[in-house]
């Protein structure tokens, strides 16, 4: 009984630290399977942090959607950040452009990052855009001032019961992450 | 013998259920949820009365039998144990019966769910962005836009001056909300996750650092609304609390154009010199309500964690470097860059007032167009 | 297999002095290791929550400034959840699996001891950040960044002392499995093992499944802020929500790995003291083990206000109101194998009765935190804060201290003193509740957790909540004054103990041999 015994011991340890090491993978796997899901249901207002292709160029005129601007800048970084204008109304469909202003406030040259971000969550899904500053880092030199372009797109899939859309971009210092 | 007791545990119930309504009516004992001044919180209410219900029902129904069997079953009364240890008809009847009573209940609680997501349709929008320790708050339509920080005094709090009423509760600038109007939140934060929350407008959200999240609310009694942050974000976790002010629709309207006349009002101000004991008197309140977290009241800091300002190299150093310092903080620090908090007037006063307090005795006097100028 | 002479002359091999407790591989020893270190961990963490308590009693800032009492609730969680009430639990695992189930000792010795010391270092390292600059760790203990990156110098000592913590919780883990899967005694079936023993083994599952993501999840912070990894920097494309996620993806089943063991301990307790079998054993073995699953389910009802899409707030909530059926069964259970018993109510009885009515309690409030719509209201209210420590005071060390009163006579041949055992519960019961009762009217009043200073308003809950903690601390001196009492010396206790005990620990002396079962006995 004892070999047996021990046998089975050996067995059941085996057994025991695959799962932990199972495991140890399993939630780092979980960041990109979190990323994905993000993608697939919205999750958290996540939206694409790069172009979209617009196909269908048609809009749905029957129906108009608010799109709502917000910026914020991250960690009191010394940037003027805002937008152009604060709303839009758009059709389902309809491709339009609208600009952001930004302004270096500092005497040194500056690195930010935008991050979009979209409320309601199911929005983000249908909420595309082709030409955006957030998909690249931003350089801004000492004192620059600049209007960055946006251009985007409220799909015609849009969720009956969403009349407003609301898109926010923090900017984050660059650097600061570096350091 | 099972109908009398669910009769007996729904006359318990009942009884105890009046117990919380005749408490909830002499609200400022604060045993139970407040029904609020929402449709949202009254559903909270409702919801939370009837779990709380339903709980009490099944305690009295558990409990009882519990009691009766420690009263009546125990070996000095001289009783025999029984051995019986299962029933499968009982056994399946106490998993099927909760589920039941669970289902009963997420129904409704499904309905106010939905009811509370629906954010569509609002009629003003106002962006909340939480700050280590205060908040912001954008009208989105109408550009006003200001911070609101806890009012209540350092002495009260270290108890050398007696509590106001609405200890911890105060602020300088609270938010204003019209009245049967429905406002919309949309809320983030600058540093840290913080959570926005005012119990009688039913609604409690997280405000997260580079996103946006959203809710609603339609107060529908005029009336001033307070709460706190309920996210710990470090410190001052404690002391960032929120008002809300709901004004009728013209007292609103009244409200938006003082606003808009102070803005503009501000800006001459700024376009004037000011004079030593103008600015030192506006300074030491700017100070007060945004500086002295830190640095402490006594310009001394905290020895390790926030420089001193009393003789500090940066206050008793060359001016410019000093309105840069507090328009652009120091990144990787906890200071703060206060350009889009403060405005120039109020900028130009701290200034002013921290190299001239605690002995720093500069003589220095900023104007509110040399923070212009240095933005 | 061994015989009795071999066993004998093992017997005296130990070295004796300090080194028998360093190099001890006897599960006995270690058991006692881990319930000596367990109670140390439990004053330590008490005397946190007294700092908090006395911060609280009054409104205005008295004794502490604001981060330093943030130190404190974070430590105070810390200590106790993982230096409190993980290693009591495998204290009681170690003393009594293999008695239980008829082993010589736990399959895995050396690593026994490997597990236990590892942990005075883990907290020697959590302790020691108190004293550094920037303090101890402040932004409780469910470390979200971006908040936990704003600690001082004490961060990568919060991240290393996690992960030993980890390590020694999975390590007697994988002993607790590798144990009941192969040294049972024969004739020991599965479904013969005693109540404790299935509850210890379904919860070593969820510690190797759970603890590596913990482990994993405080690696990515560690990263995040020495490697330039962006996990959770939104900045760099991550998110600081996902932390939440992972954190509660172990954090919900950690709550059932600190409460499935306390069911199997109350599981025992009362059939001895009702003179009646257990009623449902083989429904409670399968609602711990429903309740196990369900708890990889519902993380998210932690997180219901960070913003989540409907269809996921809905998913979360049934779920979790799911876990009330099996957890009702376990209550319907105990409370039938009670009914119609011949009970007599000795200090462990007293202990697991309280249990179940505090932690039916806490069951209900729990209940009520399921629901989304009001949980916006509840959220990190002092109604979450009484929650939580019905079911983990009144729930989990009520039953941990129902344990050592029922098993101490057994470890250690003498009877306590049932007067003061009773008097410790009665003080016990009654502070409790003067202690935690009223956080459930601060929670529904707007009481925010986490604070140190609180509205006017709030101030009489708070004076009687405060008082009643400071009478539970205390009390609990009375608990280490008779655990000290009883092991020095008593009355002998009989190899039974209790007159309704079964099972195979009660038919071993008391004291128990050093090595348990060196010859396995037969089961019926």
């Amino acid at each position: 009984m004892g070999e047996e015994v021990e046998q089975g011991k050996k067995r059941t340890l085996r057994q025991t630290l695959f799962i932990v090491g199972g495991m140890s993978l399993f939630v780092f796997a979980l960041v990109p399977m979190y990323g994905l899901l993000c993608d697939l249901t919205g999750l958290n207002g996540k939206t694409r942090n790069e172009a979209q292709e617009v196909v269908d160029v048609s809009p749905d005129t029957s129906r108009t959607v608010t799109v709502e601007f917000l910026a914020s800048v991250n960690e009191s970084m010394p940037w003027d950040f805002r937008p152009v204008v604060a709303r839009m109304t758009v059709h389902p469909g309809e491709v339009k452009q609208t600009s952001f202003l930004a302004r270096n406030r500092t005497s040194t040259e500056m690195v930010g990052q935008a991050i979009p971000s979209v409320t309601p969550g199911l929005a983000a899904l249908h909420f595309k855009k082709t030409e955006c500053f957030c998909f690249t880092e931003q350089k801004f030199a000492a004192g620059e001032e600049r209007e960055m372009p946006l251009i985007f797109m409220v799909d015609k899939d849009l969720p009956e019961h969403i009349s407003t859309v609301t898109l926010a971009y923090t900017f984050f210092d660059k650097q600061k992450l570096v350091d | 013998m099972l109908v009398t007791k669910t009769k007996r545990a729904l006359t318990a119930a009942a009884g105890i259920a009046a117990l919380f309504g005749a408490t909830s009516a002499a609200a400022e004992y604060g045993l139970n949820l407040t029904t609020g001044v929402t449709p949202i919180s009254r559903e909270a209410y409702d919801l939370h009365m009837l779990i709380l219900e339903v709980c009490i029902g099944i305690g009295v129904v558990v409990f009882g039998a519990m009691f009766i069997s420690i009263i009546k079953h125990r070996k000095s009364r001289g009783v025999q144990p029984s051995q019986f240890h299962e029933s499968t008809t009982v056994e399946i009847l106490w998993t099927i019966i909760p589920f039941l009573i669970l289902v009963g209940m997420a129904i409704p609680a499904t309905k106010a769910l939905v009811a509370m997501e629906d954010t569509s349709n609002a009629d003003l929008s106002i962006k909340v962005t939480g700050y280590q320790w205060r908040w912001g708050y954008d009208y989105v339509d109408n550009g006003i836009s200001f911070i609101s920080s806890l009012a209540t005094p350092k002495d009260q709090i270290y108890n050398k001056a007696k509590k106001d009423e609405h200890y911890l509760l105060e602020v300088d600038k609270p938010l204003v909300v019209p009245v049967n109007k429905k406002v919309r939140l949309l809320i983030t934060a600058n540093d840290v996750i913080h959570a926005w929350w005012v119990p009688a407008l039913g609604m409690k959200k997280d405000a997260i650092p580079g996103y946006i999240n959203e809710m609603w609310f339609k107060v529908e009694k005029a009336g001033t609304y307070r709460g706190q942050c309920a996210e710990l974000c470090g410190k001052d976790h404690g002391f960032m609390p929120i008002v809300v002010v709901a004004k009728d629709e013209a007292d609103y309207e009244k409200w938006v154009a003082e606003q808009k006349g102070e803005a503009k009002a501000d800006e001459q101000a700024a376009q004037r010199t000011w004079s030593r004991d103008e600015l030192m008197a506006r300074g030491e309140k700017v100070y007060n309500s945004s500086c002295a977290a830190c640095h402490q009241a006594n310009g001394e800091g905290v020895p390790g964690a926030f420089p001193a300002l009393k003789g500090g190299a940066v206050t008793t150093g060359p001016v410019a470097g000093h309105i840069s310092l507090v328009l652009n903080g120091k990144p990787g620090t906890a200071m703060a860059a206060f350009a889009n908090q403060l405005s120039d007037v109020e900028l130009a006063a701290v200034v002013t007032y921290e190299r001239n307090a605690w002995g720093n005795d500069t003589g220095d006097m900023v104007q509110p167009s040399d923070v212009k100028a240095a933005r | 297999m061994s015989t009795a002479t071999t066993h004998d002359a093992h017997h005296e091999e130990h070295p004796s002095g300090l080194m028998r407790w360093v190099t001890t591989t006897n599960h006995k020893d270690i058991g006692t290791l881990y319930l000596l270190f367990s109670l140390l961990m439990f004053l330590v963490g008490g005397a946190m929550a007294m700092v908090i308590r006395a911060e609280l009693f009054e409104p205005g800032l008295q004794f502490v400034e604001p981060q330093f009492f943030n130190s404190m609730t974070t430590m105070h969680a810390l200590i106790m959840i993982f230096g409190a009430v993980m290693p009591a639990f495998v204290c009681l695992a170690n003393w009594l699996i293999p008695m239980m189930i008829g082993a010589p000792d736990m399959a895995l010795p050396r690593m026994n001891n490997w597990s236990f010391w590892i942990l005075p270092f883990a907290f020697a390292i959590l302790l020691s950040t108190l004293f550094m600059e920037g303090g101890a760790p402040a932004g409780g203990w469910t470390m979200y960044p971006p908040l936990v990156m704003q600690t001082g110098n004490a961060f990568p000592f919060l991240i290393f002392s996690v992960h030993l913590m980890g390590i020694s919780s999975i390590m007697g883990a994988i002993n607790v499995i590798v144990t009941i899967v192969n040294m049972r005694a024969p004739g020991m079936t599965m479904m013969k093992m005693p109540l404790f023993v299935w509850t210890w083994l379904i919860t070593a599952y969820l510690l190797i499944a759970t603890m590596p993501v913990l482990a994993g999840a405080v690696t990515m912070l560690l990263t995040d802020r020495f490697f330039d990894t962006s996990f959770f920097n939104a900045a760099g494309g991550g998110d600081p929500v996902m932390f939440q996620h992972i954190f509660w993806f172990f954090g919900h089943p950690e709550v059932y790995i600190l409460i499935l063991q306390a069911f199997g301990i109350v599981s025992q307790i009362i059939p001895t003291f009702a003179r009646k079998p257990l009623f449902g054993y083989s429904s409670m073995v399968y609602a711990t083990a429903s309740i196990a699953f369900l708890s990889f389910i519902v993380w998210a009802h932690h997180m219901f206000t960070v913003g989540m899409p409907l269809t996921g707030e809905l998913f979360f909530m049934y779920a979790t109101m799911l876990i009330a059926v099996p957890t009702g069964v376990k209550v319907f259970n105990w409370v039938s194998t009670m009914w119609r018993g011949a009970m007599t109510f000795e200090t462990p009885m007293l202990f697991a009765i309280g249990f179940v009515i505090m932690f039916t309690i806490g069951g209900f409030s729990g209940l009520m935190l399921a629901m989304a719509p009001v949980d916006f209201q509840y959220h990190d209210t002092y109604f979450v804060v009484a929650h939580f420590h019905y079911v983990l005071v009144t729930g989990a060390v009520f039953a941990i201290m129902g344990a050592t009163y029922y098993w101490l006579p057994k470890w250690t041949g003498h009877m306590y003193n049932e007067k003061l055992g009773k008097l410790h519960f009665w003080l016990s019961t009654i502070s409790v509740n003067v202690l935690f009762f009223p956080q459930h009217f601060l929670g529904l009043a707007g009481m925010p957790r986490r604070i140190p200073d609180y509205s006017v308003q709030f101030a009489g809950f708070n004076e009687i909540s405060s008082i009643g903690g400071f009478a539970f601390g205390l009390t609990q001196l009375l608990f280490v004054y008779i655990v000290f009492k009883t092991i020095k010396g008593g009355e002998k206790a009989t190899d039974q103990v209790w007159e309704g005990a079964h099972g195979l620990e009660w038919t071993l002396p008391s004291p128990p041999p050093y090595h348990s079962f060196s010859t396995a006995p037969e089961v019926k």
